[in-house]
């Protein structure tokens, strides 16, 4: 019985073996375009619509791209967090708009660019926090429900608070520069997302929270069979979504100079459209911050072109749902590749 | 009964467990030695997932003790099982498919700096991580296509094979086996089992759950059965003794 496990025909282990051999550098290759797609096709996207119209690529217009794509970019990087652990979190669109409106009511009392700018990320800090301990402990099954009930919380209270105004105008001037305003041609904006991207890139790669939170994502029976503060990496992964999107807050209550309860309509989709067609898993434990900014790249071009070639607005939310789909099927055939993968490398002869 | 060459790494007196209506463990005794595989048999439901879940720290025990080299502990957690010395190698949800073999190695306790800071807030020493873990991989001859894919493109046994490489070299008392070739084929089971043969001869204990007569014979010094809560024989096996074993597990004793 046990000698039979050592002894194999030659001859067709030779074979399966080279079959397998085969089979697995084709997969490799096709999980290694899967792996850069995203940014091939923000690329080859580009190109194209620069061939279209000329407009495209100049530097005003860059310019304009970065500015109205760097509050998608800075709160889709808090958004990939959530969804590496297998979450996702539905209130940062009301988050940010009820940040900007405490943003505004303190620039009301105090013309202090620095506490403004504390106040609004403080704030979706702790609406995060909130998202955080609420799923947490109170034992949810999955954190839809409560950022799905914190997104109503956010909106109607932001509402409240602006009693009736749909817009709080001013903003103290250090914040408007930020949102604003450029350095050596490039909008400011753009240093805040590089900065906040940096900050997560070193935190999720360089540090032990990082590695916690991809095991947590990847399974997280055996991340607290191993130890982890599960518990721990999951609240700190909404505080950080909630503080991103306070940090967003900033921004585009910087850039228009205002505070609005409307703001981050449906910022929410548009996040999480960033982080899954940037090319990380919706099941999480995959995904890195380069897919949450060429997702984000990715919409705020799309947008724009279509604007320049004077397409409906309709049809670019239509563009993008798309996308969406191709995204997603295009993870569903990375873990198909993934198995094949793994049913050759047990065909192989090592 | 049993040969008491040294004294035991691990002991278990006198094991109570009930979950609700169900005893899942009555009195059950064991010991577990340095060097020694101990195959741990029963039917299903005869107690045996239940007795290593108490070991590894899943479950608490209702009454009584778990000794460790003689003394007295407690392990209210898996993670203060692992603390303690016992590594246990699960079935399933062994391993992180996101991740490379070195950093499932270390998972849970990464090599990190500085010491003052956190554990979480520490900056990851991957290389240290990731040399070290191959060194590993190479001393227990366990090969893999790349070290730095994630392991989910890795085959049953390979990964199987990374799971229990990672207890050996973490454990520092005991192994725990829970059925480690349940769901690979032949050829992978073979290296599996090669690889709980080096375990003992590196000088673990060794507790390996398996419906396997034939790995049973093989493999382990001496077996303990369990049938419905109880421990019901312990007995060196061999081809003499195959079917008193066999009827032991099953309950039809002549």
């Amino acid at each position: 019985m046990v000698n039979i496990a050592g002894d194999r025909p030659v001859e067709a282990g030779m074979t399966s073996e080279v079959r397998a051999h085969h089979g697995l550098s084709w997969i490799s290759l096709g999980l290694w375009l899967l792996g850069v797609g995203p940014l091939l096709i923000l690329v080859v996207l580009v190109g194209v619509i620069a061939a279209l119209t000329p407009d495209f690529l100049k530097p005003g217009n860059i310019a304009n791209i970065v500015s109205q794509t760097a509050v998608i970019a800075i709160v889709a990087v808090g958004q990939h967090l959530v969804i590496l652990t297998r979450g996702i979190d539905l209130s940062v669109g009301a988050n940010l708009a009820l940040a900007t409106v405490i943003g505004g009511l303190v620039y009301r009392q105090v013309d202090s660019a620095f506490l403004v700018m504390l106040a609004m990320v403080l704030a979706g800090g702790a609406v995060g926090a909130i998202n955080g301990i609420a799923y947490v402990f109170g034992r949810l099954p999955h954190p839809f429900i409560i950022t799905l009930a914190m997104l109503s919380i956010c909106r109607g209270l932001a509402l409240e608070l602006a009693i009736g105004h749909t817009t709080m105008r001013g903003m103290p001037d250090a914040i408007a520069v930020i949102g604003g305003a450029s350095s050596f041609g490039i909008p400011n904006s753009f240093f805040i997302v590089f900065g906040v991207a940096l900050l997560i890139f070193v935190m999720a790669k360089a540090m032990v929270w990082g590695r916690w939170t991809y095991s947590v994502g990847g399974q997280p029976d055996a991340a607290l069979r191993m130890g982890i503060p599960v518990k721990g990496v999951l609240i700190s992964t909404y505080v950080i979504s909630g503080l991103c999107a306070g940090i967003g807050a900033v921004v585009l209550a910087g850039r228009t100079e205002a505070a609005s309860p409307l703001y981050g309509n449906l910022l929410e989709l548009d996040t999480i459209a960033a982080v899954i067609i940037g090319g990380a898993s919706f099941l999480g434990g995959r995904g890195h911050i380069g897919h949450a900014l060429v997702g984000a790249m990715m919409i705020g071009v799309i947008r724009n072109a279509l604007n320049l070639l004077g397409v409906d607005v309709f049809f670019q939310m239509i563009a993008i749902g798309l996308i969406i789909v191709i995204a997603v099927e295009a993870d569903v055939l990375r873990n198909h590749l993934e198995g094949r993968a793994r049913v050759l490398q047990a065909a192989r002869v090592s | 009964m049993t040969a008491t060459r040294s004294n035991p790494v691990l002991a278990i007196r006198n094991a109570e467990k009930q979950f609700g209506a169900v005893h899942a463990l009555k009195g059950v005794s064991l010991e577990a030695h340095r060097g020694e595989v101990l195959a741990l048999l029963g039917d299903n439901g005869a107690g045996k997932s239940t007795l290593v879940k108490c070991i590894s720290g899943v479950h608490g025990l209702d009454a009584g003790q778990i000794f460790l080299e003689g003394e007295k502990v407690s392990l209210p957690s898996p993670a203060a099982a692992r603390r303690a010395g016992i590594e246990t190698v699960y079935q399933d949800l062994a391993l992180f498919d996101n991740l490379t073999p070195a950093q499932n190695f270390y998972c849970g306790r990464e090599i990190a700096f500085p010491s003052w800071l956190p554990a979480g807030l520490r900056f990851l020493s991957s290389r240290k991580m990731d040399r070290e873990a191959a060194a590993v991989l190479e001393r227990l001859k366990v090969k893999l296509p790349k070290l730095e894919s994630p392991v989910a493109l890795m085959s049953g046994g390979q990964r199987q094979a990374i799971a229990v490489a990672r207890a050996s070299v973490f454990a520092r008392k005991l192994v725990i086996l829970d059925e480690p070739t349940a769901a690979l084929g032949l050829r992978e089971s073979r290296k599996v089992l090669d690889l709980v043969a080096q375990l003992r001869v590196e000088g673990n204990a060794v507790i390996l759950i398996t419906h396997n007569m034939e790995h049973v014979l093989e493999l382990a010094d001496r077996a303990v059965v369990l049938r419905q809560g109880r421990k019901v024989g312990e007995l060196k096996p061999d081809r003499n003794n195959q079917q008193q074993l066999v009827s032991l597990i099953v309950g039809a004793e002549s």
